[in-house]
């Protein structure tokens, strides 16, 4: 199945899918050094975004959180593409400034219970 | 989004990769808010500095745009940094944080960047004329310059509101159009207003009410500069609000909307309960946003011949500390042991884990306080503070 959305950064890549039910909060609620999400409560606490296909509703908190973003690529812990809802700013220029393909404007409930996802940003596709 | 022809050159790298990129930056966003066009900014205000927030690929991210040649097109200033730039070590800052923070500021000073340090950048003469299109973060800024100064910004990020200063544009949505500037909801407050903590309260009355809603308020009969920049921090922090109007008060025109909410004096006093915990204060705090020449003043004569016996700082911009010198203010408060903490403030210092308990005026700085810091929170008027300071 293809579903199509709008382009915010490009790229190619296929990878393991991490879906979140809840928004993400990049600064202070992801560790930079491991990816690992840190948020007290949130339905993913605990497990790593570092080299998935990170697909969430949006992203929230402290407009930091494009640093936190691109400190991760720095520190080879970045999901390998982000897939959105709907994005902000915090997430659209995280994704810009770290160069992680990224796509928004998804029906991203269909893809709850995916383990794999394609995903082509350059044409703000994404295959399963 | 339509561009002009120099915009167009800016997109494609003619000014220089650092443009390029911002400019990149600036497009995406245009593209996901809907702006038709880009339009041109007076004054950036930028947010991300302190090294506490911004860590090492912050750091590293400000040190290649301004390797890359980025030089602010206009008047730019910072938000504050982690520490006093100068008397850093006094307050307990590590030699370690101190020089990656002192790298922040290297690189945003290769910019052109004016590097005074705070959150009240229209105290210190980045300070644009009424109906200016904009680019600042700083979310108590954001608020205080679209509805007490009339100016027009959105509520920008640190990343966004660089790439306005590099390229001097902004993308031409939300709150720079005057259709997006109405009030939405009308709030009616039958509740005493007098000192900052009720303003303070006030913020966070109607931001848990309302949400990001444009409020129009009734109701308050008086505010000085130090009453709205409080609440602006406030509504700001508790709602999300860039944007609000209160009647003859406030200079922007809006429609007067039909919904109609009311805040009680019990749900100040509610608000002002849930801000205060009971516990031992170990530190306490103004100067949050920074410290008006009056408040400076204040403070000057209620710690005049006073000794106080807990950890005391006032946070301002250090402009407005060089008044305080050449008028013995500085003298009298240092003499006191109160300790001014220039360039930097409660929200962005790395804290946590130094003090247990914090006392203050300022309803964001307990957000700060208790979210970032783990503190326990004391919130009271500056009379109350200096009592609580000077007690054994």
């Amino acid at each position: 199945m293809n579903l199509t959305g709008r382009k915010i950064f490009e790229g190619k890549i296929k990878g393991e899918v991490l879906y979140s039910t809840e928004p993400i909060s990049f600064y202070g609620g992801v560790n930079p050094e491991n990816g690992n999400i840190i948020e007290k409560n949130h339905p993913l606490e605990g497990k790593s975004i570092s080299g998935k296909i990170l697909v969430f509703p949006y992203g929230k908190g402290s407009t930091v959180g494009s640093y936190t973003i691109y400190q991760l690529k720095k520190n080879n812990k970045a999901p390998k593409a982000m897939i959105m809802k709907e994005t902000e700013a915090i997430v659209a220029v995280g994704a810009i400034i770290s160069e992680i393909p990224c796509i928004d404007k998804i029906e991203i409930e269909k893809l709850k219970d995916l383990k794999e996802l394609e995903v082509n940003a350059n044409e703000a596709e994404i295959k399963f | 989004m339509d561009l002009t022809n120099y915009e167009k050159e800016m997109l494609e790298g003619k000014h220089g990769i650092a443009v390029k990129k911002a400019m990149y930056i600036l497009v995406a966003l245009g593209n996901i808010f809907g702006a038709k066009k880009m339009v041109e900014v007076s004054s950036v205000q930028i947010a991300g500095v302190s090294y506490d927030n911004l860590g090492e690929a912050g750091l590293d991210y400000l040190s290649s745009i301004a390797e890359e040649g980025g030089k602010a097109r206009v008047l730019t200033t910072l938000n504050p940094a982690g520490m006093d730039l100068e008397n850093w070590k006094n307050l307990g800052i590590s030699k370690e944080f101190a020089e990656k923070q002192k790298r922040v500021i290297e690189a945003f000073q290769k910019m052109g960047v004016i590097t005074t340090c705070t959150c009240t950048p229209y105290f210190i003469g980045n300070n644009p004329h009424y109906g200016e299109h904009v680019a600042w973060s700083e979310s108590s800024a954001v608020a205080y310059g679209n509805s007490v100064l009339g100016l027009k910004t959105n509520r920008e990020g640190g990343p966004s509101a660089l790439a306005s200063a590099l390229t001097g544009r902004t993308p031409l949505y939300g709150l720079h159009l005057d259709e997006n500037r109405n009030a939405k909801i009308t709030i009616k407050v039958n509740a005493e207003m007098n000192e900052i903590t009720d303003f303070g309260a006030l913020g966070y009355a109607i931001g848990k009410k309302i949400g990001k809603e444009i409020p129009l308020i009734k109701g308050i009969e008086k505010a000085g500069v130090e009453e709205l920049k409080s609440f602006s921090a406030s509504i700001a922090t508790y709602g999300g609000q860039g944007l609000y109007h209160i009647e003859e008060i406030t200079p922007n025109k809006t429609n007067e909307p039909k919904e109609v909410k009311e805040i009680s004096q019990q749900e100040i006093d509610e608000a002002k309960k849930f801000l205060n915990d009971d516990s031992e204060v170990d530190l306490i705090s103004v100067g949050c946003p920074h410290c008006s020449l009056k408040e400076i003043q204040e403070l000057a004569e209620l710690l005049k011949g006073k000794k106080v016996k807990k950890e005391f700082w006032i946070c301002v911009a250090r402009p407005i500390k060089s008044i305080a010198d050449s008028m013995g203010y500085t003298k009298i408060i240092e003499e006191s042991g109160a300790k001014f903490a220039c360039d930097t403030c409660m929200a962005v210092a790395p804290l946590k884990g130094r003090f247990k308990c914090l006392a203050t005026n300022s309803a964001k700085a307990i957000f700060y306080g208790r979210g970032k810091n783990q503190f326990k929170t004391i919130f009271k008027p500056l009379n109350e503070l200096i009592e609580l300071a000077v007690r054994e």
